[in-house]
């Protein structure tokens, strides 16, 4: 259980500086702590929650209702297999069923060494190259059985660590919008309806 | 079969490697549609796109400019929220969009918030898109370092801000209320809308004006401010104007995204002709399709040679048992052939309806869930002779009537057209449905 570090809470306020309303970097903040512990621990959900002015219930409240966020320990590497339509006419439960077998998991189930939790997911929009699937959110098209055999050994072996980075979406991206690399803005974006002061961090007050 | 020779609007520079690039961008006129927009007026650039009539491109199909004049009229401040959601099954051409060619979807939005005189912009592109994420960062990093994002844009004295958000897995999210709410750090429960007082263009994201808009509506309007609004309302015909991307997918030879002119192409064109889907998979014959993403009624060989146009679609004769047409919606054609079980089909469809369901309202809530049930029992080979009827009295309770266009029974679309592939499949399929109930198992194996 861990709270923001002090990496992840600078990119924290950066983040909830480019938003208008506080609020609205409830999400991003999210990724951000599912970066650094692979899922949502109490304690960073709290953490956001103080950032943000919001109950820590109101933080469970937005997390509980996307299936990207996780209130438990998922494996290092997040297998998704797409099972709808246009995967499912291309082999799609096939591949999942292999997924199952090689993996000794069902789908929603991390594996005994915690290493990889398997999900069947809803479309992808890969759909043209279908059967597919992805890992930590990385997509892999037209995998076949013998690929996703290989994919894993690639995978244990670290030769995908460049194309497969660990949890979080956001790892690569960095935010220059209004802040320190940015020009910063001469007037403010006006206030929204939340009452919260208009985030960047080195604006001018208006005149 | 018809290939017209209409240009490639938004798809121009899907060829080259490194489209996603500033300086590919600028080397292939990036940005000029920008400098010439505002050299204008906003009403002036309003009009413009009023003229070429282009249609959204997210799924409902509302005239863009005509959208924009309910919030210019209203007083600041205006949001502009991007919508990069796209998660309707098989539907994946915004997702190439926002990889590929980052710059025009920012260019595109830049210009409407010109025309709608918007403080800020959201890029709200969805959470699974890790690198569609990243592309549009870099993207409006590089942009606001050319000077075209941020204060005094290009020397114009106009400013707006632009931020790329994240969504975080839900589908319910693509629907523009949800989205809002999204933003706004909430569960993605779609708001009570009242045409045409409360609407996001009248009460969006932190309750101001916001346009709302797809991300292939925005990647038009450079090209429709470079070349003039009747120059791309030349092309299509109707109400269906420019050109459009398609994606295929399913049983074709060659799936794939492809722009083609409205209207003048027909579906036909679009799933044998050699240059877009290359015919039907495995020698076999076409057996079904769906026309516009999972909500869509679906379609048999018989609409083969209709027109892709709004309105053509719509009004068509489908096979709905309350009658209508069906809709080109999300722009995503699923093809299956012989080999398909529709039954199996149309069940993880109605899952994925069950599973998406916000909740919030009672015959969406309960109907998804029990019309997947059903249609898994039926698949796998439990289902009863009643539960024919029993998916047509539950269909019947979330869109009454079982026709297209639907009545709205919930507070979004979402609901009413859930049972939409079950409706189509049990009317076009029937003996299939008969043979897993009397074998107990599925015929395809
Ligand atoms: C359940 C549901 C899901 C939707 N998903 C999307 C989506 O993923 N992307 C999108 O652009 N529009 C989606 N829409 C349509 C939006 O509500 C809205 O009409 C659209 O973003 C407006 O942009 P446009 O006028 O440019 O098409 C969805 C609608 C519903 C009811
Ligand atoms: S129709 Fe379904 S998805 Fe839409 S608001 Fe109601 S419960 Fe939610
Ligand atoms: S159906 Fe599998 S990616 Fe779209």
């Amino acid at each position: 259980m861990s709270r923001l570090a002090a990496e992840f809470l600078t990119r924290a306020r950066d983040t909830i500086a480019v938003y208008p309303g506080k609020r609205s970097a409830l999400i991003p903040l999210l990724h951000l702590a599912q970066e650094q512990d692979g899922y949502l621990t109490g304690d960073a959900m709290e953490h956001i929650a103080e950032l943000l002015d919001l109950t820590p219930a109101e933080v469970m409240g937005t997390a509980s209702f996307y299936d990207m966020l996780f209130t438990e320990k998922v494996g290092r590497w997040l297998v998704s297999v797409c099972t709808n339509i246009a995967c499912l006419l291309n082999g799609g439960y096939e591949l999942l069923d292999h997924a199952e077998k090689k993996l000794g998991v069902r789908p929603g189930v991390t594996s005994h060494d915690g290493r990889f939790t398997l999900e069947e997911v809803e479309c992808i929009a890969r759909c043209d190259e279908a059967p597919c699937l992805a890992v930590n959110w990385r997509y892999f098209g037209r995998v076949s059985n013998d690929g996703f055999d290989q994919l894993l050994v690639d995978l244990e072996s670290g030769r995908l660590d460049e194309q497969v980075p660990p949890h979080g979406t956001l790892n690569r991206i960095r935010r220059q919008v209004g802040l320190a690399a940015g020009a910063p803005p001469a007037t403010v974006p006006p206030g929204p309806a939340e009452g919260t002061p208009p985030g960047y961090p080195d604006a001018p007050k208006p005149t | 079969m018809t290939v017209t020779e209409a240009p490639r609007i938004v798809t121009s520079r899907l060829a080259y490697d490194d489209s996603h690039t500033l300086e590919r961008y600028l080397a292939t006129g990036g940005y000029e549609a920008l400098r010439k927009a505002l050299t204008m007026t906003p009403e002036g650039v309003q009009a413009e796109v009023e003229t070429a009539g282009i249609l959204g491109r997210g799924g409902a199909g509302f005239p863009a400019g005509i959208k924009w004049k309910t919030t210019m009229a209203l007083p600041r401040p205006h949001y502009l929220v991007i919508n990069g959601d796209e998660s309707e099954p098989a539907t994946f051409k915004d997702h190439m969009l926002l990889e590929r060619d980052p710059h025009q979807v920012i260019e595109g939005a830049l210009i409407t918030a010109y025309a709608t005189q918007c403080d800020q912009i959201f890029l709200y592109v969805r959470g699974e898109f890790a690198l569609g994420q990243e592309r549009m960062q870099a993207a409006l990093n590089e942009a606001y370092a050319h000077g075209a994002v941020g204060r005094d844009i290009f020397g114009s004295g106009f400013s707006v801000d632009a931020v790329v958000h994240p969504g975080a897995g839900a589908y319910i999210c693509g629907e523009e209320t949800a989205l809002l709410e999204s933003l706004e750090g909430k569960r993605g429960f779609p708001r009570i809308k009242v045409p045409p007082k409360i609407i996001p263009a009248t009460v969006g994201v932190y309750s101001e004006p916001t346009v709302v808009n797809n991300v292939e509506t925005m990647s038009n309007l450079p090209w429709i401010v470079n070349n003039g609004g009747a120059a791309f309302a030349a092309m299509g015909a109707e109400n269906s104007k420019g050109t459009r991307m398609f994606a295929v997918s399913g049983h074709v030879k060659k799936p794939g995204i492809h722009e083609v002119e409205m209207v003048k192409t027909t579906f036909r064109d679009l799933i044998y002709a050699p240059v877009y889907g290359g015919g039907i998979q495995g020698g076999l014959e076409l057996k079904a399709f769906i026309p516009g993403g999972a909500s869509s009624p679906w379609f048999g060989p018989q609409h083969l040679d209709l027109p892709l146009g709004q309105d053509e679609v719509a009004q068509s004769q489908g096979v709905l048992p309350g009658g209508g047409g069906s809709m080109l919606g999300s722009g995503s054609i699923v093809v299956m052939n012989e080999s398909a079980c529709p039954v199996r089909a149309a069940w993880r469809l109605a899952r994925f309806f069950a599973r998406e369901s916000c909740g919030q309202c009672t015959p969406c809530r309960e109907g998804t869930g029990w019309l997947d049930r059903i249609m898994f029992r039926i698949e796998s080979g439990s289902g009863r002779m009643e539960d024919l009827d029993l998916l047509l009295d539950v269909s019947d309770n979330i869109a009454p009537g079982l026709a297209f266009p639907y009545p709205m029974t919930t507070i979004c679309f979402l609901g009413p057209s859930s049972p939409m592939p079950i409706c189509s499949a049990l009317q076009m399929f029937r003996d299939d449905f008969l043979v897993h109930i009397k074998d107990g198992a599925c015929p395809y194996g």
